[in-house]
């Protein structure tokens, strides 16, 4: 499978990178090279092979609905690059 | 000192014979002398590390010591030290002072053991190089012009060098065992669940597992009896009492029998890595043990599966690094989606960035069932291998790398055959199963390492099996000639 230079644009803005104009042929070509790697797989028949998201076969543990962690904010919030009265701030979302 | 194995200096710690202080100090000075010329290490803790080092001593002199009481080591930077930078070897973290504890640091703290400082490593564990780095390569000990491997490079080269006698690893496609292979140490990946996963920052989290690398299979085995456990706080951690590790060393091989797959024997293995290999299959006969010819026919699926698997949940992971809580921001952003993306593309480097576009391709619409959906059955497919060779052997073995240490640059500009480094060790990621490396010889004055892979939970076995061997050899103490 080959990328174009506007499908690499494309997926760089839904992974929110900002691809610089000049680098996106190189990523096109190695993103394409990747691909025809994984290509390979196809030339297997998996019809009917359940597909396996983790290595362990267990159920998802779920713990109880009760605080278990005491207020950090403010350490949390030292090493926040923009805060302003306990909160996290960010370039105006509403106009 | 510097040239004694964990298990040596606990020993030595215990008769009095030096302080944990003493010890640290030597090692310290052994960093700041010799790491210049290594780039194995991101932070050195020094102050920190004499402070748990006094108490160290004290709770010996208290009669409250452990084995790994006063013994020094190093974490990799992936997991998170309260206080101290964790940078995951990106720039997005450059400034990330950890708020807390991974369980792993906390667990040998809890030991007593002594944090050096942060080992260097291939940039969010994407790499074999350790070339990918945001602060710069580490070089291999045995030949400084050689990569140490990757992605945890910083931590083997630390301890091939003798600045410390053990470290902490991840292995995702391979990333304790290749970099142990390429720099003549011991590593082991333990299987999916064994160590907990909290506070070591994710790339792809059905395949990370965190280990210890040392020089010695005993050493491997009293760093991860500490590091074991059940951890509520990995909701995928295994609730599973931990075997006496150490104790289990001494049974003998007499019978064991070991698969050896056709699929790691062939095109693409070099002949000098295929030459050491055999002999150390020899060694094995000679303990008693029977080797058989078996087959993993999925084995050439690893590679192209992992690609579509790692990058998918490194998208997914990654996708927290956005400039707002924490990590690197870009100046003046215009409006919340320039803050995201120039955030993103400032801080990652090349290789993580190539990563996460095609986990993203391949979770977008349209691309699932033929990519993702496509790689996990091809997944269950490898891990049935797997099951039916366990059904008649005991351990599996083979080379752990294809090649020695290749050139610093030399594969940097070519991704896929970066990736072809991992090609024996990746599918064992993919099935969850414990892989360990232990050198087994030189080709070309560079290390090759011997690869264990074993049955779910046979940490014990694979540790056991490696030590005998480490009994009858000396590959093992072996030190690179500039480091001695």
């Amino acid at each position: 499978m080959s990328l174009g230079p506007a499908e690499v644009a494309k997926i760089a803005h839904l992974a929110r990178l900002a691809i610089r104009e000049e680098d996106v042929p190189a990523y096109a070509h190695s993103l394409s090279a990747i691909l025809d790697l994984v290509e390979q797989m196809k030339a297997v028949e998996t019809a009917g092979v359940t597909p396996m998201a983790h290595p362990l076969d267990m159920a998802q543990r779920l713990r109880a609905d009760r605080v278990s962690e005491a207020d950090q904010r403010e350490r949390f919030q030292a090493i926040a690059p923009r805060t302003e009265a306990g909160l996290y701030l960010v370039p105006k979302v509403i106009e | 000192m510097h040239d004694k194995t964990i298990a040596q200096l606990s020993a030595g710690l215990a008769a009095g014979t030096f302080s944990s202080e003493e010890l640290t100090r030597a090692l310290l000075a052994r960093i700041e002398r010799f790491d210049p010329q290594l780039n194995a290490f991101i932070t050195v803790t020094a102050e920190r590390a004499l402070a748990q080092a006094r108490a160290a001593d004290a709770r010996r002199a208290r009669g409250e010591a452990g084995p790994l009481t006063g013994v020094p080591i190093a974490h990799k930077d992936i997991f998170c030290t309260d206080g101290v930078r964790t940078s995951c070897g990106s720039r997005i973290l450059d400034r990330f002072i950890a708020p807390y504890n991974a369980t792993v640091v906390e667990k040998l703290d809890a030991a007593g053991a002594v944090m050096l400082g942060k080992t260097n490593m291939d940039e969010f564990a994407m790499g074999s190089s350790n070339e990918t780095s945001f602060y710069g390569p580490v070089r291999n000990p045995w030949q400084l012009d050689a990569v140490p491997g990757g992605s945890s490079g910083g931590s083997a080269a630390a301890v091939a060098a003798r600045l410390a006698p053990g470290a902490t690893g991840t292995d995702t496609g391979g990333s304790i065992r290749q970099p142990a292979a390429l720099c003549g140490i011991t590593g082991i990946k333990p299987t999916y669940g064994r160590v907990s996963r909290w506070g070591m920052i994710a790339y792809a989290s059905s395949l990370d597992q965190g280990g210890p690398m040392a020089r010695s299979a005993e050493d491997c085995a009293l760093l991860l009896q500490a590091m074991a456990g059940f951890d509520p706080r990995d909701s995928t951690s295994v609730d599973r009492p931990v075997p006496d590790y150490r104790a289990a060393l001494t049974q003998p091989l007499a019978g064991l029998k070991i698969g050896l797959p056709q699929e790691y024997f062939g095109e693409g293995l070099d002949s000098a890595v295929a030459a050491v290999v055999e002999d150390a299959l020899t060694e094995y006969r000679r303990l008693g043990a029977e080797t058989v010819a078996i087959s993993l026919p999925n084995s050439r699926l690893a590679i192209p599966a992992y690609y579509v698997i790692a990058p998918a949940e490194c998208s997914s992971n990654l996708a927290r690094f956005d400039g707002v809580r924490y990590g690197h921001r870009c100046e003046n952003p215009r409006d919340l989606l320039d803050l995201y993306t120039r955030s993103r593309a400032e801080g990652f480097g090349a290789e993580v960035q190539r990563r996460i576009l095609v986990g993203t391709f391949a979770l977008s619409a349209g691309y699932y069932d033929a990519y993702y959906l496509k790689a996990q059955q091809i997944r269950r497919l490898i891990s049935d291998d797997f099951r039916r060779a366990f059904a008649e052997v005991d351990v599996i073995m083979g080379p752990t790398s294809p090649t020695v240490a290749f050139k610093l640059g030399e594969k940097v500009n070519d991704p896929i055959t970066m990736y072809l480094s991992d090609i024996y060790t990746i599918a064992v990621n993919l099935a969850g199963l414990p892989g360990l490396s232990l050198p087994a010889g030189f080709a070309d004055g560079l290390a090759v390492g011997l690869q264990l892979i074993g049955d779910y939970f046979a940490e014990e076995r694979l540790l056991n099996v490696a030590h005998q061997y480490q009994q009858l050899t000396d590959w093992h103490q072996r030190a690179p000639a500039a480091f001695a």
